[in-house]
């Protein structure tokens, strides 16, 4: 196989050059290549993000919003600057409107604990879809155990798509709130979340959407989008982990009490009460992640310096090349065929259970995929499988990678059958 | 550590055919054995007499190969086994996995094939999970 192989995707898209920007691909696991095809569980972190909080905690820390001196100051500088790159890379409207928190789930439990704990009640519900992560269900369910209502949830079809006219029918005037994702982690099908929000705002109902896995491979606008929260992990857009952000329209934000106490998100204290302080700063009490923001911006440097157009222009090329591949190998069948889908492969081997190849994959071959539920058990139970190996990709991988995999999920059928 | 030493022929062998497979007829005792990291479920049945015998035992569900192979073999060995040696089997068996030293005096026969799996940290609880069911279906009076 070449291992020079060039990928052009657009013009200048060069997969061995960009691969180099990534120190952890470039070793042997088990005596072989690492082929890293993980992706959707979290990305690998190009160096410029490494020296960036190298050199945050080399020459810049102290604690932000409070020191006038110079070091507090620069990470002040660093932090806030952190959050103006990703108000452009999401083109929020304003900078306030960009919360740091610690992670998706963070996010999703920030709006249900404010936002939507104000909303609900025993004649509400939460609407969203059969492949919703864990961390789009649990936190609503537990507002809801608390305040009386329950979830619905909208459909798909054997492809693993939402039936957006059962979605529509499901926006009764009970739904206080729609929670969908953009892109599932565990399927790859592209929700058209534009279109199911103009819906949901034509009866007045406000959408929260689960960003974890659109915002490393596509351009998003959350402007365009007209969404009323969109929620981000850094780890998954190959940032650092421990930091993701919540993005909320300000009307909404500004309304919202907060969530957790402590010092930065307050004006005033006294025994008796307290004013607090005006968003984003109200969503984030005690001192912050400084280096994990810091990170984060410079993943979002980075990744413009790709391009996201290219990047998915790039990786649709990579899925349909797999998709063709894999589906030839005998006794695999793919989980989740959606027509507009992300480069996330599921999929089940005939006579071989999911953990069983994955454990064989790394061993023989290098190869790193998930395998188990991907912390979505109601959509496995759609499928009506317990588990699925799941090959998920980043702009970095090759068609030489997706070579490797299916050769090696050839040969580990060998080993059961 | 080859692949081959944690798939030996016995583990295929069993995870394709496993023994005791299936819901048995009048059985007294039962528990349910859940992964929820990998999804893997099984549900173990027993009898055991006034005298404390395990006079069947059998289980279903699904599994990857290490787990399914590992209920399989536990079965075969302790049908018709008293209670107290699978207490004490338990205890081996987990020292075996783990990597822990072995225990003088207690023969673990087929289960020895699953030592390869020490070298998995992260597929331990595969093959553990029907002893942990065992254990609460003893417990259980």
């Amino acid at each position: 196989m070449s291992a020079t192989l060039i990928t052009t995707a657009g013009s200048g898209f060069d997969v061995e050059k960009l691969r180099n920007d990534f120190p952890a691909l470039h070793q042997d696991v088990h005596g072989k290549p690492l082929v890293y095809l993980d992706n959707a569980a979290s990305g690998q972190k190009p160096l410029a993000v490494i020296e960036a909080i190298d050199h945050y905690y080399r020459h810049d820390h102290a604690n932000v919003h409070r020191g006038v001196h110079t070091l507090g100051e620069r990470a002040t500088a660093a932090y806030e600057g952190a959050r103006e790159k990703m108000r452009i890379f999401l083109n929020a409207r304003d900078v306030n409107e960009i919360v740091f928190v610690r992670g998706l789930t963070e996010a999703v439990n920030l709006v249900a604990n404010t936002f939507g704990r104000e909303r609900f009640g025993p004649d509400k519900t939460v609407l969203l879809t059969r492949m919703e992560h864990h961390s789009n269900i649990i936190p609503w369910q537990l507002v809801c155990a608390q305040t009386g209502g329950g979830l619905k949830v909208a459909p798909i079809n054997d492809r693993g798509e939402l039936i957006v006219e059962e979605f529509e029918k499901l926006l009764t005037p009970d739904v206080a709130l729609v929670a969908m994702v953009h892109v599932s982690n565990a399927i790859g099908t592209i929700n058209p979340v534009r279109e199911c929000i103009a819906l949901a705002h034509a009866r007045g109902i406000p959408i929260l959407v689960d960003g974890a896995q659109a915002a490393p491979h596509m351009p998003v606008d959350v402007q365009d989008l007209d969404c009323d929260f969109y929620c981000v992990a850094g780890h998954k857009m190959f940032g650092p982990t421990g930091i993701g952000v919540l993005y909320g329209k300000a009307e909404h934000l500004e309304n919202m009490p907060p969530w957790q106490g402590g010092g930065e998100m307050i004006r005033r204290v006294t025994f008796d009460s307290s004013d607090y302080a005006a968003p984003p700063a109200r969503f984030e009490a005690g001192t912050p992640n400084i280096a994990g923001a810091v990170g984060l911006g410079a993943t979002v440097d980075y990744l413009q310096s790709v391009g996201m157009s290219s990047i998915a222009a790039y990786e649709q090329e990579l899925l349909t090349y797999a998709t063709e591949i894999l589906s030839g190998v005998e006794g695999v069948r793919l989980v989740g065929t959606a027509q507009d889908k992300a480069a996330v492969i599921s999929f089940v081997v005939d006579g071989v259970h999911p953990h069983d190849l994955g454990t064989v994959l790394d061993r023989q071959a290098g190869v790193a995929i998930r395998a188990g539920h991907h912390c979505c058990m109601p959509l496995m139970e759609f499928f009506g499988v317990p588990a699925t190996a799941r090959a998920s990709f980043a702009f970095y991988n090759t068609r030489d990678e997706v070579d490797v995999l299916a050769s090696a999920v050839a040969n580990a059928r060998k080993i059961f059958n | 550590m080859d692949l081959y030493d944690l798939y030996q022929e016995v583990i295929v062998d069993h995870n394709r055919s496993p023994r005791n497979f299936g819901k048995p007829e009048g059985y007294n005792r039962i528990a349910e054995g859940f992964n929820p990291l990998c999804g893997d479920r099984l549900t173990l049945y027993l009898r055991v007499d006034d005298t404390g015998t395990i006079e069947d035992i059998a289980f279903e569900g699904e599994g990857c190969a290490i787990s399914v192979a590992s209920a399989s073999l536990m079965t075969e060995c302790l049908k018709g086994q008293p209670v107290s040696k699978a207490e004490a089997l338990f205890g081996s068996f987990h020292k075996l996995v783990t990597g822990g030293e072995s225990e003088p005096g207690v023969d673990l026969g087929k289960l020895a094939a699953l030592a390869g799996v020490r070298e998995f940290p992260s597929r331990v609880k595969c093959a553990t999970l029907c002893w942990h069911a065992l254990k609460s279906a003893l417990n259980e009076k």
